[in-house]
C-alpha cells in the first residue's frame, strides 16, 4: 500500500476581498441596484466573496466608458497597444500561482489542471496577440483593417480565466475596447485581471468588467453601442442571442456546445487511446464544449478497450481540488450538478449500462464521479445532448465509413478524435468529419496559434491563431 | 402572303432548376414576367415552399460529391461554364436588355464582365485553401493544419438588379469553394437565370450544385432561412425587412448568414474573397510528432 | 366461393385449378387505380395521425451480412424511442432481423412492447430443404422470436407446383406454433399480377397470418399496385372464411409520402379494420427518419435536417 499524503497548494497565496464591486472605466464602481450574490467554493460550498450584479444602468456605463476609450485605444500605434498586451502577459505569469488557486478555489477544478494548463495558455494568449497588434497590415484583412468598437463578451464558467484570455487578446491586440461579463459562478478571476490591467496602467474603459447572471448578459448583447458580441456559451443561448442581433449590424461570433466524438479504429495505439479518451472527458470534469463525450469504437477492439479503459479510471483521483495529486475536481454548480444527475439517469432509464470506478466522495460540495456508459445508441439522449459532466457513453461501430457517419450524426460540430497508426486513414476521417478541430492520437489540446471554434451548431468565428483576429476587424 | 407571316416564333417556357432537372412548379403556379417597358415576356414558374424543399435536398444530395472533387476539377467547371456563357453571349445580351431596359452595348459589357467574374471565381478553387489556410506553429510535439472547409448547403437571395452579373457574382464564390446552393432568383426579372441553368446544366457541373427556384423571394426565402438541413444564407438580394425576417429565422440552426451589404453594390468592381470566406469553415487537425 | 377451401389443397391439381380459377387480374386497371389513389391529398390533422400510425406500423429493419449485435442493439434502441428528443413519438411495430441476431434484440427490447420478427427459411433465396428451414425457424422461435418471416419457394410456384409452396409454408407454420407467420411473395419474382394474387390465395390458405410484399434484396420490392392486389386478396379472403390476414408491403418504402399512400390504399380497398400494426406492417429502414423529419416540420413550421434525426 502506498497511500499519497495530502498535498495542498496553499490558499494563503491568494487575497479574497468580502465584496466587489464593477469595473468600469479603470475604477471599482457600485453598481445602481442593491442586488448582489455570493459566489462559492463548489469543493466546499464555503462562501468566497458577494460580486456586484450589474443591472441595464451599470452596462450602460460600462459600454459608454468602452466607447469614449475607444478612439484613443484604436488610434495608438499598434507598437504601443502591443506593449500593453504584452505587459498583462507577463504579469499573469509572475502571478500565475496565485490566479491558479483562484481559479480552482472558485471553479473546482484540479489544481494541476489551472496550474498547468489555464494559467499558462492564459499567458501565452495574450503573448500571442499581443504581437499581432502592430502587423494586422500582414494578417490578410487588407492594408489598413479597421475594428469594430466596442465589444461586448460574455463567456462560460468551464475556463473563467482562459476564456477570458480568449476574448480579451484579440479584441484589444485589434484596436477594440470591451465589456466581458464572466459567469455567474465563477467571477473572481476576472475581478482579479481588472486589477492586472491596473497594475499594467491600461487605459481606463479600454477593459470594463460587468458581473451578472443571464440578464446581465442580454442587457450587455442588446446595447446598441455594442459593436461585435462574442459569445461562448450554451447552443440554446447562442441561438437567442443571433435570433436577437438580426437586423443589426452587430458583429457576431460564437463558440457554443458539442458532443464530440472520439473514435478509436481496431489499430489505434491501445493504451495512448486510453489516456486520450480518459483526457478528453474527465478533463475538466468533462466542463469542455469539445469533450470527447461520445467514443466510437470498433466492435472487433471494443472489450479490450474497455477493459483497459475501465482499468485506467480506477487509478483517477478525485478530492480535493487544491492537491496537488488531484484529478477529478469538483463539478461547479449545484445546478449543472443536478442537470449530469438527471441525463445519467435517463441513460440508464433507458437501457445503457452504467459503471464507475468505486471512488470516495466528500461529504460536502459538489461531485459526480467519473462515469461510464456501454452499450448505447445514437438514439439514447446521452449519446445527443451535451452533459457538460465527466459522463462518457460508449458506441461501437463497424466500418470507418459508419464510423464517420455516426460521428457526423449530430447538430453539433465542435471537435472529434481520431486514433488510428494509420496515416491514410486518420486523414480520410479528418476530411470527412464536420467538425472544427479534429485530434487525432490527441485529445483536447490547446494552443493560441492554433484555431478553434465549430461546424454547426457548434457556433461559428474561430478564436487563437491569424484565423482570430477575423471577428476583431470590420472585414 | 407578307414575309413576316411565314412563320410563327417558338417561344420558351421557362421552368425551375432543381436536382439538374428543369421541372415545372409543383404548386403548378406561374406569373407574368414584363420588360423594363412594362411589355409581356414570358411566364415564369412561381416556385413554392415544396419547390425549396425538394431543392434543398437536391443540394444535400450533391453536397458529398461536390465537396469531395478535387479543387481542381471544380476550377475546371466552373470555367466551362464561363465558355459556355460566353457561347450564349447574343441570347444573353438581348435578355438583359429586355430585363435593365439598358443599352445593346451595356448589355454586351455586362454579360462580358458575367464570363469574366466566372473566369476569375474559376481559379480560386485550388487557391484559396493556401490563402485562408495556415500550418499553426503550437508549442508542442504537434503537427497543427487548418484549412478551410465548404459549410454545406447554402441559401442564396439574388440581388433583383442585376439579372445576369449579380446573380453569377453570388453563385460562383459559394459553389467554388464546394459548397452546394439554392438560389432564389430575381422576382423582376427571372429570365437570364433560367437561361443560366441551362448554361449550368451543359458544363459538366453535377445536378443539384446549384438549384434555381424563381418567384417570390418573400415567400421562398423564408422557407430557406428555417430550414433545418440549410447552413447557410446569403441574403444579398433580400430587402431590409425580409433580411431580418430571415436572420431570425437562421438563428434556429446558427446558419451562417451573409447579411445584405450596407449600400449599393458595384458588381463590376472587385469582389475581393469575403463571398467565399463567408461560407468556408475552418478546420484544424493536430497529430503528435515523434519516432 | 363454391369450393370449401379446405379441400382445394388436397392435390397439385385441385391447387392449380383453385388458383387459375380466381378472377385474373388487369395491370392497366390495377396500376390506374393504385395510382389514383396516390393522389389522394392528406393535410393537417389527418397527416399527423397518418405520420403516428406509420411509425406505429413500422417493422424495422435490418438483413445485412454485416450485420452485428452491436448494430442490431442500436436500432432496437432506435425502435423503442424513435426520438430521443420527442418522447411521444410512439415506438414501432417490430424490429426485423436475422435468426442469429434474435436472441439480441430479444433481450434489448424487453418489456417494451416492441416485437421480434426473424426472417427464416433461408432468406432472402429460400432455396434450401425443407429440413434446413423448419430447423432454422424452430431456432429462431426457440430464440424468441414473435414473428417469422417465411419466404416462399418461388422456383416451384413458378414452375406449378403449387402444392410443393403450400406444403412448406404449412411446415413452416407449424414449426412457428403461435408465432405469428408472415409469408414472403417476392413479387418482384412473381412478375404478373395475376401470380400476385394466387400466391396471396395459396399463402392465406397455407394458414399464414400475414402476406408481405418482398425481402427487399430484389428488385422491384413492394409497389402500390402489387399492394393493392393483396389487399383485395385479405378482404376476399375474409369474405369467404372469415379469416383476416395482415400485409407488409416492405422494401423500398423510403419517405412519408409513400408511407401515407399505402395507409390510404389501406383504407380504401381493404378497409379501416386494417389499419392497425396487428394487421398492417411497412417493412423498412430509412423511412422512420423521414416520418420523423415529417413530424418535427409539423410540430415546428420549419423543414428538419438529418442531423436531428439519428442514424442507428
Amino acid at each position: 500500500m502506498f497511500e499519497y499524503a495530502p498535498a495542498p497548494e496553499s490558499r494563503d497565496i491568494v487575497d479574497i476581498r468580502p465584496s466587489y464591486g464593477l469595473f468600469i472605466n479603470g475604477e471599482w464602481v457600485e453598481p445602481q441596484g442593491e442586488e448582489r450574490h455570493k459566489t462559492v467554493n463548489p469543493a466546499t460550498e464555503e462562501v468566497l466573496a458577494e460580486v456586484a450584479w450589474a443591472g441595464e444602468a451599470d452596462v450602460d456605463r460600462a459600454v459608454q466608458a468602452a466607447a469614449k476609450a475607444f478612439p484613443a485605444w484604436s488610434g495608438m500605434p499598434g507598437a504601443e497597444r502591443a506593449k500593453y498586451l504584452f505587459r498583462i502577459a507577463r504579469i499573469i505569469q509572475e502571478r500565475a500561482r496565485e490566479l491558479a488557486v483562484l481559479e480552482t478555489l472558485d471553479n473546482g477544478k484540479p489544481i494541476r489542471e489551472s496550474r498547468d494548463v489555464d494559467l499558462p495558455l492564459v499567458a501565452a494568449h495574450f503573448f500571442y496577440y499581443a504581437g499581432w497588434a502592430d502587423k494586422l497590415a500582414y494578417a490578410g484583412f487588407g492594408e489598413n483593417p479597421r475594428p469594430l468598437g466596442v465589444a461586448g463578451q460574455v463567456i462560460p464558467w468551464n475556463f473563467p480565466l482562459l476564456m477570458l484570455a480568449w476574448k480579451i487578446a484579440p479584441a484589444l491586440a485589434c484596436g477594440n475596447t470591451v465589456v466581458l461579463k464572466p459567469a455567474e459562478t465563477t467571477p473572481l478571476t476576472a475581478l482579479a485581471f481588472a486589477e492586472i490591467c491596473r497594475q499594467a496602467d491600461l487605459p481606463p474603459g479600454v477593459v470594463n468588467i460587468v458581473t451578472g447572471a443571464g440578464e446581465t448578459g442580454a442587457a450587455l448583447v442588446a446595447h446598441p453601442g455594442v459593436d461585435k458580441v462574442a459569445f461562448t456559451g450554451s447552443t440554446e443561448v447562442g441561438r437567442h442571442i443571433a435570433r436577437s442581433l438580426a437586423g443589426t449590424r452587430k458583429k457576431l461570433t460564437l463558440e457554443l456546445g458539442g458532443k464530440a466524438a472520439n473514435i478509436v479504429f481496431e489499430d489505434a495505439p491501445i493504451d495512448q487511446a486510453v489516456e486520450g479518451v480518459v483526457n478528453g472527458i474527465f478533463f475538466n470534469q468533462g466542463h469542455v464544449c469539445c469533450a470527447g463525450s461520445r467514443l466510437l469504437v470498433q466492435e472487433s477492439v471494443a472489450a479490450d478497450l474497455l477493459e483497459a479503459l475501465k482499468r485506467r479510471l480506477g487509478t483517477l483521483r478525485l478530492g480535493d481540488p487544491l492537491d496537488k495529486n488531484t484529478d477529478i475536481g469538483a463539478i461547479n454548480s449545484a445546478e449543472q450538478l443536478a442537470k449530469i444527475r438527471e441525463l445519467s439517469e435517463a441513460g440508464e432509464a433507458e437501457g445503457a449500462e452504467r459503471w464507475s470506478p468505486s471512488c470516495p466522495i466528500p461529504d460536502r460540495g459538489y461531485w459526480f464521479p467519473p462515469t461510464l456508459f456501454t452499450g448505447v445508441a445514437q438514439s439514447h439522449r446521452i449519446a445527443r445532448e451535451e452533459i457538460f459532466g465527466p459522463v462518457l457513453s460508449v458506441l461501437t461501430f463497424r466500418t470507418p465509413a459508419e464510423a464517420v457517419e455516426k460521428a457526423n450524426n449530430t447538430p453539433y460540430g465542435l471537435s472529434a478524435g481520431v486514433w488510428t497508426e494509420k496515416g491514410s486513414l486518420m486523414l480520410w476521417a479528418a476530411s470527412r468529419l464536420r467538425a472544427g478541430v479534429v485530434w487525432s492520437n490527441t485529445f483536447n489540446r490547446f494552443d493560441p496559434a492554433s484555431p478553434f471554434g465549430g461546424f454547426k451548431e457548434s457556433g461559428y468565428g474561430r478564436e487563437g491563431g491569424r484565423h482570430g483576429l477575423e471577428a476583431y476587424l470590420a472585414v | 402572303m407578307s414575309e413576316q407571316a411565314a412563320r410563327l416564333a417558338v417561344r420558351k417556357t421557362y421552368k425551375l432548376f432543381v436536382g439538374g432537372a428543369f421541372p415545372r412548379s409543383e404548386s403548378g403556379r406561374s406569373y407574368a414576367v414584363t420588360s423594363s417597358k412594362g411589355d409581356f415576356l414570358a411566364n415564369a414558374a412561381r416556385a413554392s415552399r415544396k419547390d425549396a424543399r425538394d431543392a434543398v435536398s437536391a443540394a444535400r444530395k450533391a453536397f458529398s460529391g461536390w465537396s469531395g472533387a478535387t479543387a481542381y476539377n471544380r476550377g475546371q467547371i466552373l470555367y466551362r461554364i464561363a465558355e459556355m456563357l460566353e457561347g450564349r453571349r447574343a441570347q444573353f445580351a438581348a435578355e438583359v436588355v429586355d430585363a435593365d431596359g439598358v443599352s445593346a452595348k451595356k448589355a454586351g459589357e455586362l454579360v462580358d464582365a458575367a464570363v469574366d467574374r466566372l473566369v476569375w471565381y474559376a481559379g480560386w478553387s485550388d487557391k484559396i485553401g493556401a490563402v485562408l489556410g495556415s500550418a499553426n506553429p503550437v508549442a508542442g510535439p504537434y503537427f497543427n493544419l487548418s484549412s478551410p472547409e465548404p459549410t454545406g448547403v447554402v441559401a442564396v437571395v439574388a440581388p433583383p438588379m442585376g439579372p445576369l452579373l449579380g446573380l453569377v457574382s453570388v453563385i460562383a464564390p459559394v459553389i467554388v469553394t464546394g459548397n452546394t446552393c439554392v438560389v432564389v432568383a430575381s422576382e423582376r426579372a427571372p429570365l437570364p437565370a433560367i437561361t443560366l441553368a441551362e448554361v449550368l446544366a451543359t458544363s459538366d457541373l453535377p445536378g443539384g450544385v446549384v438549384n434555381i427556384l424563381t418567384g417570390s423571394a418573400a415567400e421562398i426565402a423564408p422557407w430557406l432561412a428555417g430550414h433545418m438541413d440549410v447552413n447557410g444564407i446569403d441574403l444579398t438580394g433580400a430587402d431590409p425587412e425580409l433580411a431580418v425576417t430571415c436572420e431570425e429565422l437562421a438563428a434556429e440552426n446558427l446558419k451562417r448568414v451573409l447579411r445584405p451589404p450596407a449600400g449599393r453594390v458595384d458588381w463590376l468592381a472587385d469582389p475581393g474573397i469575403e463571398r467565399m470566406s463567408a461560407f468556408l469553415e475552418t478546420k484544424t487537425v493536430w497529430h503528435p510528432i515523434g519516432v | 366461393m363454391t369450393t370449401p377451401l379446405a379441400e382445394v389443397a388436397s392435390s397439385n391439381s385441385t391447387l392449380r385449378a383453385f388458383l387459375h380459377g380466381l378472377p385474373g387480374v388487369d395491370r392497366v386497371g390495377a396500376d390506374a387505380r393504385a395510382a389514383m389513389l396516390g393522389t389522394r391529398s392528406i393535410k393537417t390533422t389527418a397527416k399527423k395521425q397518418a405520420v403516428d400510425m406509420a411509425i406505429g406500423m413500422v417493422d424495422l429493419t435490418t438483413l445485412e451480412g454485416a450485420d452485428t449485435p452491436g448494430k442490431v442493439r442500436a436500432m432496437c434502441a432506435k425502435a423503442m424511442r424513435p426520438d430521443p428528443g420527442d418522447a411521444s413519438v410512439p415506438p414501432v411495430a417490430a424490429v426485423c432481423v436475422y435468426p442469429d441476431l434474435v436472441a439480441t434484440a430479444v433481450s434489448a427490447l424487453t418489456g417494451s412492447g416492441v416485437k421480434v420478427a426473424s426472417v427464416a427459411t433461408s432468406f432472402p433465396s429460400g432455396r434450401s430443404s425443407l429440413e434446413v428451414k423448419v430447423t432454422e425457424t424452430s431456432l429462431a422461435v426457440a430464440a424468441g422470436a414473435s414473428e417469422i418471416d417465411m419466404v416462399i419457394d418461388r422456383g416451384a410456384f413458378l414452375a406449378g407446383d403449387y402444392l410443393k409452396v403450400y406444403e412448406e409454408i404449412v411446415a413452416i407454420k407449424k414449426a412457428c406454433g403461435d408465432t405469428h407467420l408472415k409469408v414472403i411473395l417476392e413479387t418482384g419474382e412473381l412478375a404478373t399480377y395475376d401470380n400476385v394474387r394466387r400466391a396471396s390465395w395459396l399463402a392465406m390458405i397455407a394458414g399464414g397470418d400475414f402476406i408481405k410484399t418482398s425481402t427487399g434484396k430484389v428488385s422491384p420490392a413492394a409497389t402500390l399496385p402489387v399492394t393493392l392486389v393483396m389487399l383485395e386478396a385479405v378482404r376476399d379472403f375474409r369474405a369467404a372464411t372469415g379469416r383476416q390476414v395482415g400485409v407488409k408491403p416492405a422494401g423500398g418504402i423510403r419517405t412519408t409520402k409513400d408511407a401515407i399512400k399505402y395507409l390510404v390504399l389501406v383504407n380504401e380497398t381493404a378497409g379501416p379494420d386494417w389499419l392497425h400494426p396487428d394487421w398492417f406492417r411497412l417493412g423498412a429502414s430509412s423511412l422512420l427518419n423521414d416520418l420523423l423529419m415529417q413530424r418535427q416540420k409539423m410540430a415546428t413550421g420549419r423543414y428538419a435536417g438529418p442531423d436531428y434525426f439519428t442514424l442507428d
